[in-house]
């Protein structure tokens, strides 16, 4: 790939100037915001970014790094679908971001109920999230690969939309299971498997018989997620796009 | 560097403890106890932010405080309970004996961290904490009888400048001593703690505060720091006499020391 994105923005969420960046690895930084790695690290960072993210939840960043580190198999595949299909070649080639700046909030909130604009709108304000806090990627040694991921996590709120579930631990769980079918991500799959760990014996029960089978059913049979061009599609209504993909109406 | 400290301050000790595996704490208690400090001395602590030195300065005057009144009280064994209670009543009040330390830190937030530890330790009396910049201090000519910078010294620009300051607010007769990442001389052990340093502290930095690159920038600073004997002629060029040193773990880490004379 190119050494620079034409519409990756610099690294303006952790304040640090543009300069820092150059000065050091100058010719092995592939993305601003990239720091090279060897194996070895790559895989105390794996370890250590597992540990801490069950150790602390609030490690977001944690769970990001774990997913960058863990990748190497799955990012490539989930590029090679998105380059065999049209709109997902599109969005390689545009590399479109989903973040505040670039959505009209105030348009999307006008469209009519149902459509994924306003419900996307709807579910940022009920759980209080933005599309700018997600992680851009540090840990990725490839910077299509590293776009590619950044995509998974712009889009991981839209999953929420599509799927029709919260940001608690139980909604992110489902997610999880759902993305862990459709992406393959190690990181997803052990959010999968251990984020259960933390919740309730009811709500375990809940996603044991109902929600997690769902989940899985409708992961197989979507297509992968990354080949919709969403920020094209906002009018749509969140069920034909359900329908489109291939995710069943949840329970 | 400000920048790397503030970002810093908070998991600064955690950190400290997981990267040299709670070691600094050994290298620490090291150097207050070549310092020997009794009751009455005044100390400054440059760049001692959260207050590691400072704490164990207190602790070391107040057991050898301790130590004093009970060698004093074995001597007054014929004196009337009054006379005895009175004594002891004065000596408590003094019980780190008029010793003093100032910590001086150019980091606001290291400074904050270090007060909240001393409130939540305890440490009260006899601290101080100073913003100020090394290579200008804000304190007058001949004024303390030790003057430390522990972990502090490779982060200064201009390190003949904190040298010169440091002869400069030091009494006549007062000591210098410096505790620092140094030069591995040891072929093996160099090549491990290489290793160490580039591949595992800044991981540790990502995971335990979500900040590679201030811990990639502090493996580099303790590279380009001038290793034992080139430190050991600067601090001499400063006008310090009875300059030595003193290698800790092979050479990880020194305590350099000097004299104001």
């Amino acid at each position: 790939g190119r050494a620079c994105l034409s519409h990756t923005e610099p690294r303006a969420r952790d304040g640090r100037s543009g300069e820092e960046e150059e000065e050091e690895e100058g010719c092995y930084q592939l993305y601003p915001g990239h720091i090279p790695t060897s194996p070895l690290q790559k895989a105390l960072l794996a370890a250590g970014s597992a540990f801490m993210a069950l150790y602390d939840p609030y490690r977001h960043d944690m769970v990001a790094v774990l997913g960058e580190t863990t990748g190497c198999l799955a990012l490539p595949n989930l590029r090679d679908k998105m380059k065999h299909h049209p709109e997902g070649y599109r969005i390689l080639q545009e590399r479109p971001r989903i973040r505040l700046s670039t959505l009209d909030m105030a348009r999307l909130r006008g469209l009519p109920d149902g459509s994924l604009g306003r419900e996307y709108v709807r579910f940022l304000e009920d759980n209080k999230v933005s599309p700018d806090t997600r992680m851009p990627p540090k840990f990725v040694d490839d910077e299509e690969l590293a776009y590619v991921i950044q995509r998974y996590r712009e889009v991981h709120d839209l999953m929420h939309t599509l799927l029709g579930m919260p940001t608690n631990m139980l909604g992110e769980v489902v997610v999880k299971w759902f993305e862990a079918i459709q992406t393959g991500l190690p990181m997803c799959v052990l959010g999968a498997v251990f984020g259960p760990v933390r919740l309730s014996a009811r709500k375990l029960q809940v996603l044991a018989t109902k929600l997690a089978p769902w989940a899985i059913r409708s992961g197989r049979n979507a297509s992968c997620i990354l080949n919709v061009y969403y920020e094209q599609r906002w009018e749509q209504s969140v069920e034909s796009l359900r329908e489109e993909i291939g995710i069943f109406p949840p329970p | 560097v400000y920048q790397v400290f503030e970002s810093v301050a908070k998991k600064y000790d955690v950190m400290n403890d997981s990267m040299t595996l709670g070691i600094h704490r050994v290298w620490k208690d090291i150097l207050m106890h070549k310092m020997n400090p009794s009751p009455g001395t005044l100390l400054l602590d440059v760049a001692g932010g959260t207050g590691d030195i400072a704490f164990r300065f207190i602790n070391y005057v107040r057991s050898v405080r301790e130590r004093q009144l009970q060698r004093k009280l074995k001597h007054h064994q014929n004196l009337s309970w009054q006379e005895i209670s009175e004594t002891y009543q004065e000596d408590k009040l003094k019980s780190l004996g008029d010793s003093q330390v100032v910590v001086c830190d150019i980091n606001k937030e290291m400074l904050k961290v270090g007060k909240q530890k001393a409130q939540h330790l305890g440490y009260s009396e006899g601290l101080s904490w100073v913003l100020g910049n090394a290579e200008e201090l804000p304190f007058d000519d001949d004024k303390f009888d030790v003057y430390t910078i522990a972990f502090g010294i490779r982060n200064v620009t201009r390190i003949d400048l904190a040298l010169q300051e440091a002869y400069r607010v030091l009494k006549p007769g007062g000591r210098f001593l410096c505790l620092e990442f140094s030069h591995v001389s040891n072929p093996l052990l160099s090549r491990l703690y290489d290793l160490y340093s580039f591949q595992v502290i800044p991981v540790l930095g990502e995971v335990i505060a979500g900040d590679w690159k201030s811990y990639q920038y502090l493996v580099e600073s303790i590279r380009r720091f001038p290793p034992q004997e080139e430190l050991k002629a600067m601090i001499e060029d400063a006008g310090f006499l009875k300059v030595d040193y003193q290698n800790l773990n092979l050479g990880i880490v020194a305590i350099h020391s000097g004299f104001k004379l």
